[in-house]
């Protein structure tokens, strides 16, 4: 079987701070990481491998310091690694673009495993796009997965209704964060991982011609909330007469 | 042209609401898409709300299928000449907008809070790092595809003296190799926490699903019946279906009074409940990130704080 996991380096969002005087957020200096449902669909991808033997390949559309994030997933248990550098102004369209060459690159698949969507913008395009742009099948918000030689099944959350679908190979997933437990490490994968290899493949030599997005952000808003962080840290009783007086005195006890 | 399609019909008019805002100012058609089979009283309906033509897209899939019903809709905006193309942001219209996108080598945008028009051009405001922060978007590209959430937009008002025509087509699509083998209904509890004023939630400060029953006390004395939780109670333990699961990717809040007992405040249940007027939290960890997105905390132990919360509220009133 072989399985390519598309995975993409993301800020930290719990690790990011806001600008007290424009309440915007500050980008820079936040540790970066993989996003977290990226790396349930790699579990996924080893799990799939342990039953039926065969190679993961991971792909990230990101920039150079995303090696060592790739890194990580190797030491998880991916074979190779593939880092594709965008051009310098990217989205959905450029990067499904260019992850659906190096889908067509790396050649043979059965399976592509994707998060249902990165926790940085969480807006859950590429997996529907890399899809659309392959021509395959899509199964998304996969809660469990069960890979057979000729097919495989998922149990798909659509929120109001839960929905197996089946499909043979070539498909691609998308995965939600409960399908599993991504694993950690040992030390020993870890220091097996720098053997691994991870290719760099340029946007140019992908794609012949520019590749311009389709849309831009052009503004990034704080986004205000004030509130009063009054806590009640002493005696509880002594707390909960002051929070029932300060509801009553708010006009929410009716 | 503004097109607009969703399976929600409830969506769908939200969707006419916005289209005609859209399209009046730009004058611009509205057309509405119903995929499916061709059903008069249902296209007669979204006229009055506004639609100047329906498109019925007959076909013989039985439930929703992205990859077909993405053919059917490429179909339909390359012969409507579509500008605009607004689709209803279920889950099911998540995993269809970016594939049509992509067939249409077309910029994309998920889950727009505000649109409008500016130098000819669409732009969207999307919430993004776990609502820390609103990306103002604008399309350098047509078609401008975009998804929109339920509640954001004003439904239209009927006006059964508006015209509109009524085309059917029956587009044939390509076969896939994935089929829907089954289709079961959540259990749900018919909770509707988009709604409620008071809301009640619960977290992983919880010791056992039974134990929720103490929040029931709570929502009673405050008079207000609906209850929420964060992720790990729908998703993860399933001691709550999922109506009640308030958060980034479940639902959005905005009570007059928000009462989050045992959770701890990760960024997405804050993204979910940041709109609602008075935050009131409750957690034994004085260190917890809901403090900081609360107006009134108690630090202490969930299981002594809510009975005797319960019983003040009740005594205060009366």
């Amino acid at each position: 079987m072989n399985i390519i996991v598309c995975a993409k380096q993301v800020v930290d969002v719990s690790e990011m701070k806001v600008d007290p005087a424009t309440k915007k957020p500050i980008l820079h200096g936040v540790p970066q990481k993989i996003s977290d449902i990226d790396k349930n669909a790699m579990e996924e991808a080893i799990k799939i491998k342990e039953k039926h033997g065969g190679k993961i390949t991971v792909v990230t559309v990101g920039s150079a310091d995303a090696k060592e994030r790739i890194k990580e997933l190797l030491a998880m248990g991916a074979d190779e690694g593939v880092l594709v550098v965008p051009p310098e102004k990217y989205d959905y369209y450029v990067t499904s673009s260019l992850l659906a060459e190096a889908v067509k690159k790396i050649g043979k698949y059965d399976i592509i495993l994707c998060g249902e969507a990165s926790i940085d913008l969480f807006s859950g395009q590429v997996g529907p796009r890399l899809a659309g742009l392959l021509n395959i099948p899509q199964i998304t918000y996969a809660q469990s997965v069960t890979a057979e030689k000729d097919r495989v099944v998922a149990e798909r959350n659509m929120s109001d209704k839960m929905v197996t679908t089946e499909s043979t190979y070539p498909v691609l997933i998308t995965v939600t964060k409960e399908i599993n437990v991504p694993r950690l490490p040992s030390l020993m994968q870890i220091l097996a991982s720098s053997s691994k290899p991870i290719n760099e493949w340029s946007a140019g030599s992908l794609v012949s011609g520019k590749l311009n997005p389709m849309i831009e952000t052009v503004e990034l808003k704080g986004v205000p909330m004030e509130r009063k962080n009054i806590v009640y840290k002493d005696d509880i009783d002594e707390s909960v007469k002051k929070l029932v007086d300060s509801l009553a005195k708010d006009g929410v006890l009716r | 042209m503004v097109l607009v399609f969703s399976d929600d019909k409830k969506l769908m008019l939200e969707l006419l609401g916005k289209g005609k805002e859209l399209s009046k100012d730009h004058n611009k058609k509205l057309i509405a898409v119903i995929i499916g089979k061709g059903d008069d009283t249902l296209a007669k309906e979204y006229i009055s709300h506004g639609a100047d033509k329906v498109f019925i897209a007959e076909t013989d899939l039985h439930a929703f299928k992205a990859e077909e019903y993405v053919d059917i809709l490429e179909n339909v905006v390359k012969e409507t000449g579509a500008e605009i193309v607004l689709i209803g942001s279920n889950k099911n219209g998540k995993e269809l907008a970016p594939r049509l996108a992509s067939k249409l080598g077309a910029g994309c945008i998920t889950d727009c809070t505000n649109l409008h028009i500016k130098d000819k051009k669409l732009v969207a405001e999307r919430m993004v790092y776990s609502g820390n922060a609103i990306a103002v978007e604008q399309f350098n590209s047509k078609p401008s595809i975009v998804t929109v959430p339920p509640k954001v937009f004003e439904p239209a008002h009927a006006d059964t003296k508006h015209k509109g025509e009524i085309v059917k087509k029956k587009i044939e699509t390509k076969k896939y190799a994935s089929k829907i083998l089954k289709v079961h209904e959540m259990k749900s509890e018919g909770v509707n926490v988009e709604d409620a004023e008071i809301i009640v939630s619960c977290g992983r400060g919880f010791k056992s699903k039974n134990d929720i029953k103490l929040i029931d006390g709570l929502a009673e004395a405050l008079k207000g019946k609906t209850i929420g939780c964060s992720r790990p109670i729908a998703a993860d333990l399933k001691w709550l279906s999922e109506d009640h699961w308030i958060g980034l990717s479940g639902h959005k809040v905005k009570p007059k009074l928000y009462v989050a007992v045992g959770i701890s405040g990760q960024i997405q249940h804050i993204a979910g409940m940041r709109d609602s007027d008075i935050v009131v939290a409750i957690n034994k960890d004085p260190e917890a990130l809901i403090f900081k997105s609360a107006d009134y905390g108690i630090v202490g132990d969930l299981y002594e704080v809510v009975p005797k919360l319960t019983t003040a509220i009740k005594e205060k009133m009366g």
